[in-house]
């Protein structure tokens, strides 16, 4: 069924979104658009809801910040697909959406009688997005994945971390984050066809590929001259002799990013630098000679390098994060704090973007800041209008109301962990 | 033979270059949009003149990074200071339903450019711009890249070992998550345009969009005054956690060990005193002895290639993978079955191999058919075929130099 609504980018379409923590963040985009998009959980609430971080660090399947975070502008339903009248339910729904999201094992829909095919027979329109580690079919298809076990086969651990160390992952977990945004992607190109032709599809999503897509240059630089990328820690490391060079510096209070590059790409900034040394005293005559415009590290041996670094390093010592990015700013340097939680909080640019969103949590008897639209579009704003469902929050707007079931249906159902 | 891909018919003017711009275009392309990519002799994209080169010649038409983000696309040469210019760039906007750029804010106003003047040439244009921290703001001129970016949006901060400075998270990271929201926005747009008929401008920050990735810790922070840092490969929900060193150099397998496989871990293992150590029998303890579980896990799998660990692990349904390089995943048999990696036949470059997106699509999906455009390749297609020129007219255009 095709409707039409102005109020936002995907104001007329309805998602049913049965993912766990590997999928949330698809239907959490989806519904930044405007999409009604509704969550559907077991009986008793998602396993999601156990992740921390926690509302005044108190473990509680409603107050799990990972929920919060990403179920915002999400209604939330509990019903269990695997019983006969939760699957009937689940058809009626499908009948009337546009998009069913989920994270289960391959063909686990499918035993239910709920995979692409039949879905299809219900509503030749739908379009299934789902997200499993490997993809649904292949010789991975059946393996179990973790974020770390993501990040290690799809290459990108492999290139990070200290080279005296074990490769190491972001120890915020990244990779069902990628792999959500791609299905967004993935789930939207159908949408497309669909609106020209009728027809729906399935996506299949690959967590691995996802992971993949973000490894930069690893495949090339294998494919084009049989070399492996390999991880260097703080700093970059010539493959062909091993001479380094710093580019994330401890400074007074923390750590900077700061890359030394001549040439094109870095001069102005290096001379800038330079000059602000000078001005506090701190520069050596070899940086204030120095050509930046024909500066190139490539050419120079590890005690160049190393004398290029030092006071630069003594310089970085001597003051403080916010120092160091208030002073490049001003003298456009190109040099950016390692940021924290913290920062990004107080952060002068996303304040002036008025990127925060503050939202009502009347369970909590709190309002919590958010982060706000990922785009700004002018015509059709994002902005959060709801938080996280709780649980079963809209069991009554769906069942009742939308669906027609009657109260003693419903407590039927409820009695019997249905819903 | 291919079937008819998803976005065919749609039109995309393309300024961008580097990564982010590139990016989320190649996911347009790779499902059958026309993606026209306006670069110039005098500025290639900077990503032609990154290594890897084919054969380790550097050359504009050699480069192994502007080939992973540019496959499928039309790249035309065009002087943007020219006089004519202003023409050409009006027959483009013209034609495409779609125009980005990912230029440092202002650069592209600077040239004449920009929203205003394309919604006046075709009102229902979708035109984005993508941008380190977006079009406005303290900091929005500040100049940088996506390495930079990353540590900004609290990345590097959470990488690395608790006993040590940060380390990178590899690469650009936040180029590539702007990259992948800029895709779904300008989707969405698309679709709010066949409803409506009304075009927009999107104005993204990298930032912005890298940020979401941390809402819960952001969340963590304002609520409970929390900062989290780099924990190595700690984990609270698996013990055993993290990689463990095998056979050869530098091969490792990443293990993630529920606490209802932990008895099959052990029998796996051989380890019948690991399973009746107290030091490992509950999760809680594991995960406080944490160390010497991990040098436990590693004295066995040390003697076994991480290929081996991986498959043994999997066969019992414990998590475990090798930790991949360039070489292994390149082999990835799971990558071969999803045909991850497409051999293709490059003007300069000869054959060589660039990735497909992470998903595929039951009906239409996307293919790369096409490599990556040698620099001004498709000026006489483009500007013959596509925008009306006449041969005598294009030949005419060349000797201006409009074309340079």
């Amino acid at each position: 069924m095709s409707r039409t609504g102005s109020e936002s980018m995907l104001s007329p379409f309805r998602v049913l979104d049965l993912t766990d923590h590997k999928g949330l963040l698809c239907g959490k985009i989806l519904g930044d658009m405007g999409a009604e998009v509704i969550k559907v959980e077991p009986p008793g609430g998602d396993s999601a809801r156990c992740i921390g971080p926690f509302y005044k660090e108190h473990p509680d399947p409603e107050k799990s910040l990972f929920w919060f975070a990403f179920n915002t502008n999400k209604k939330g339903i509990t019903l269990d697909i695997t019983r006969a009248d939760g699957c009937e339910i689940f058809k009626r729904l499908v009948a009337d959406a546009d998009f069913v999201l989920e994270s289960f094992d391959p063909g686990y829909l499918k035993g239910l009688g709920l995979g692409y095919e039949e879905l299809r027979l219900i509503n030749r329109r739908i379009i299934l997005v789902s997200i499993t580690g490997f993809g649904q079919s292949g010789p991975y298809r059946d393996f179990n994945v973790t974020d770390i076990i993501a990040m290690a086969l799809g290459g990108h651990m492999y290139m990070t971390g200290d080279p005296d160390r074990p490769p190491v992952r972001c120890t915020f977990g990244q990779a069902y984050l990628n792999a959500s945004v791609e299905a967004a992607i993935g789930a939207l190109v159908a949408h497309y066809h669909r609106e020209l032709t009728g027809d729906g599809q399935h996506v299949d999503v690959s967590i691995q590929e996802s992971v993949a897509g973000i490894t930069l240059d690893q495949q090339v630089w294998w494919d084009l001259n049989r070399i492996n990328v390999k991880r260097a820690g703080a700093f970059r490391i010539r493959p062909d002799n091993n001479v380094r060079h710093r580019f994330i510096w401890p400074c007074k209070d923390g750590y900077l990013v700061f890359v030394m590059i001549g040439g094109n790409w870095g001069a102005k900034s290096l001379g800038a630098l330079t000059k602000w040394m000078d001005e506090e005293n701190m520069a050596t005559d070899l940086l204030k000679t120095m050509d930046w415009e024909k500066f190139d590290w490539g050419k120079l041996l590890q005690d160049e390098v190393d004398a290029v670094m030092a006071p630069i390093g003594y310089f970085f010592m001597s003051h403080t994060k916010a120092e160091l990015f208030e002073g490049a700013i001003k003298r456009r340097i190109t040099l950016y704090p390692v940021s924290n939680a913290r920062d990004i909080l107080d952060s002068v640019q996303l304040k002036a973007r008025d990127f925060w969103i503050k939202m009502e949590h009347p369970e909590l008897n709190d309002s919590l800041i958010y982060p706000g639209a990922f785009v700004k579009a002018t015509e059709t704003p994002l902005t959060l209008r709801c938080r996280a469902p709780l649980i079963g929050e809209h069991n009554s707007q769906i069942y009742s109301s939308r669906l027609g079931l009657s109260d003693q249906d419903i407590r039927i159902l409820k009695e019997n962990r249905i819903i | 033979m291919p079937s008819k891909k998803a976005l065919e018919g749609l039109k995309v003017a393309d300024f961008t270059w580097n990564i982010v711009g590139p990016l989320a275009t190649k996911y347009l392309a790779e499902h059958g949009a026309t993606v026209i990519k306006i670069e110039s002799q005098d500025r290639p994209c900077v990503t032609r003149t990154s290594p890897p080169y084919a054969d380790n010649t550097p050359g504009i038409n050699r480069s192994g990074w502007f080939t992973e983000w540019n496959t499928n696309k039309y790249s035309i040469t065009l002087n943007l200071k020219h006089p004519r210019a202003m023409e050409i760039i009006r027959k483009l906007i013209g034609w495409a339903d779609i125009v980005g750029e990912n230029f440092a804010p202002g650069v592209f106003t600077r040239l004449g450019l920009g929203y205003e003047l394309f919604r006046q040439i075709k009102p229902d244009i979708i035109m984005f711009s993508a941008s380190m921290q977006g079009q406005t703001g303290p900091h929005s001129p500040h100049p940088g890249f996506g390495m930079q970016l990353s540590a900004l949006s609290g990345f590097t901060e959470l990488t690395g070992w608790p006993d040590r400075g940060p380390v990178e998270f590899y690469g650009p990271y936040t180029d590539f998550i702007g990259a992948r929201f800029l895709a779904v926005a300008v989707l969405a747009a698309v679709d709010y345009r066949r409803r409506t008929g009304k075009g927009q401008y999107l104005d993204l920050s990298q930032y912005e969009c890298a940020v979401q990735y941390l809402s819960p810790l952001l969340l963590d922070c304002s609520i409970n005054g929390h900062v989290q840092t780099r924990l190595g490969n700690q984990s609270i929900h698996y013990s055993p956690h993290g990689v463990y060193r095998c056979q050869g150099e530098d091969r490792w397998c990443a293990i993630a060990v529920t606490d209802a496989k932990w008895p099959d871990f052990c029998r796996l293992i051989n380890g019948k005193e690991l399973i009746n150590d107290p030091r490992f029998a509950t999760l809680l303890m594991r995960i406080k002895n944490r160390e010497e579980l991990d040098k436990r896990v590693e004295s066995w799998t040390m003697n076994m290639s991480a290929e081996t660990v991986m498959s043994m692990l999997q066969k019992e349904g414990i998590a475990a993978g090798v930790v991949q390089n360039g070489e292994d995943v390149h082999n990835d048999p799971q990558f071969a079955h999803r045909e991850h990696f497409t051999l293709l036949n490059h003007a300069e470059m000869g054959k060589h191999t660039n990735s497909r997106v992470a998903f595929r699509l039951s009906k239409t999906p996307g293919y790369l058919d096409r490599p990556a455009p040698c620099l001004g390749q498709d000026n006489e297609y483009v500007f013959t075929s596509i925008l009306g020129y006449s041969t005598e007219e294009f030949v005419e255009l060349l000797a201006e130099g409009v074309l340079e």
